[in-house]
């Protein structure tokens, strides 16, 4: 029995250790092999420099065009994922009955299961057709598009946990806002989401380090031309597509340009990872002061 | 004395939790400017009832009710009445203190503030007179912008009172507000409740028997769903009239 139990124990701290192992393994060969880019780049003008060339026979390694395309796709998709998350958050909560609730709430969740590609190519052929009948400028590949419909994707996550948020708030605080003659809007907006709101900020973090890190949609669809701007109309590229760009291309291993994957990459990281514990700290930070 | 006007009324009233027959046939009406003590053990209806008298129980699925409950003469589940009003004009104080995680000032100007009430003046002044008709004025004046959660449970209960009168209700309901609290915020309550009747009509339910003896004028208890006694506290206390109830109030059961 005791011998058994060890083994166990043994198997479980492997597991733990094998985790911890993968990922220290990942940012060892992001830094190990980006060192060897910022050898030859500096670190000064891969922040500054305005564009970035390295597949030209002009090199030129600045990030910010490639970061810009990844914060505007982003962007996009929080302003349309927030507002409808937390409005069917709200309604889950406060006024959809309890079998409405269990029909509703599976089926967001199948936004979830939907490949990325798929939604990929609804972004190029569904929705620009769509909305260049609206914005005659509106470029093949934009990042507008592809904004959207990411958004789309990542409603389920900012409802789905922001519910968990309001639905934990305890029933006390919602009886005292009716109890005052609340009608059900002041209740949510009033009460509810404040008292919630370290949780569904949270959701939010998590829903914008999920979009940083989305790579299939914005390769569909966002187009690859990378571009310091912020007109959501034209082609762009995110930190993603330039890496998968990239990697799928013929470049030679071991060379600069296949070092940019790796600079791209620990920029991408540094992005997700503070995003990450930010959301954490929120969380603890929040959670003492409500119990 | 002039007999006080009937301000709460139910009439036939039965209350339903799905099959389950919570209320059943409650008729009892309720003087203004009056304690009204609902006694019982768990699970008679007592507080069932009292929610009925606000509508609190209105967003729990497969409730209903049956039969009336007239507030001054009104029913208030008349299709025509909207239940936002009627709260306002039935507060509720509840077992546990619940205030919100905001300031003590913004909670005792909650109900003002979401009636549309914005003026800075209007505010201060309805804050400062009930808090001081909730009797926390002298504890709190000098940190009114501090967390209503950092006071103590007792605190946070008349905190929760002083709210509850902000809004100038007619009624006040009380379920079991002091079982959470200490002898002496208890004693604290009672007194206030004493206070408060000369301008409120109050219903509070109590696990209590003491506390129903001291505060109530009527006593009203419960048992199965069933209202089985109703009289002036001092009658029911001393020569009840049903067995059940003095086997109740000499604690032989409950």
């Amino acid at each position: 029995m005791r011998v058994t139990e060890k083994i166990i124990e043994g198997l479980l701290w492997l597991s733990a250790l094998i985790t911890i192992l993968v990922t220290i393994g990942i940012i060892w060969v992001l830094l190990s092999e980006s060192i060897g880019f910022f050898k030859e780049v500096s670190i000064v003008e891969f922040l500054t420099e305005k564009e970035w060339t390295p597949l030209f026979a002009n090199k030129k390694f600045g990030i910010m065009p490639l970061v810009a395309g990844t914060l505007l796709t982003t962007l996009i998709a929080i302003a349309v994922a927030l507002p409808i998350g937390l409005t069917i958050a709200i309604y889950l909560n406060e006024y959809a009955h309890a079998r409405m609730k269990q029909i509703v709430k599976p089926m967001l969740e199948v936004l979830a299961t939907i490949p990325t590609v798929v939604y990929g190519f609804f972004a190029l052929t569904v929705v620009t057709p769509f909305l260049q009948q609206f914005i005659p400028g509106l470029a093949g590949f934009n990042a507008l598009s592809a904004g959207i419909v990411m958004g789309i994707m990542i409603i389920p996550m900012i409802s789905s946990l922001s519910e968990d948020a309001i639905s934990s708030v305890p029933r006390s605080l919602r009886e005292a806002a009716y109890g005052m003659g609340s009608t059900r809007l002041q209740t949510s907006f009033g009460v509810m989401v404040p008292a919630a709101s370290s949780g569904i900020i949270v959701s939010v973090i998590l829903a914008i380090s999920r979009a940083v890190g989305e790579t299939m949609i914005v390769a569909v669809a966002a187009g690859q031309q990378p571009r310091l701007t912020m007109n959501p109309l034209v082609p762009i590229e995110t930190i993603t597509t330039y890496i998968v760009q990239v990697s799928m291309g013929d470049v030679p291993q071991g060379s600069l340009e296949y070092k940019t994957i790796f600079a791209a990459g620990i920029t991408l990281f540094v992005f997700t990872f503070a995003l990450n514990n930010l959301s954490f700290w929120i969380k603890k930070k929040y959670q003492e002061k409500y119990d | 004395m002039s007999k006080k006007h009937n301000k709460l009324e139910a009439k036939n009233l039965n209350a339903y939790y799905g099959d389950f027959h919570a209320l059943k046939n409650i008729n009892i009406a309720m003087e203004e400017k009056n304690v009204t003590a609902f006694i019982g053990p768990s699970g008679c209806g007592k507080s069932t009832f009292l929610r009925t008298l606000n509508r609190m129980n209105d967003y729990i699925e497969g409730f209903r009710v049956e039969g009336d409950i007239l507030l001054d003469g009104r029913d208030i589940y008349a299709k025509d009445v909207r239940v936002d009003e009627l709260r306002k004009e039935v507060g509720m104080v509840f077992q546990k203190p619940n205030p919100f995680p905001k300031s003590i000032y913004e909670n005792v100007v909650y109900g003002l503030k979401i009636q549309g009430i914005k003026k800075k003046s209007v505010l201060e002044e309805a804050a400062e007179q009930s808090l001081r008709q909730a009797a926390l004025w002298e504890e709190v004046k000098d940190k009114l912008d501090k967390s209503a959660l950092a006071l103590s449970g007792g605190q946070q209960q008349r905190l929760c009172i002083a709210r509850a009168l902000a809004i100038s209700p007619s009624v006040l309901l009380m379920d079991e507000p002091a079982s959470a609290l200490d002898p002496i915020s208890t004693a604290k309550i009672e007194e206030l409740i004493y206070e408060l009747k000369n301008d409120y009509t109050i219903v509070i339910v109590t696990h209590n028997m003491q506390q129903a003896g001291r505060v109530s004028d009527y006593t009203a208890f419960f048992y199965m769903g069933e209202l089985v006694e109703y009289n002036k506290t001092k009658s029911m206390f001393t020569s009840p009239k049903n067995e059940r109830t003095q086997n109740y109030i000499t604690g032989r059961f409950g």
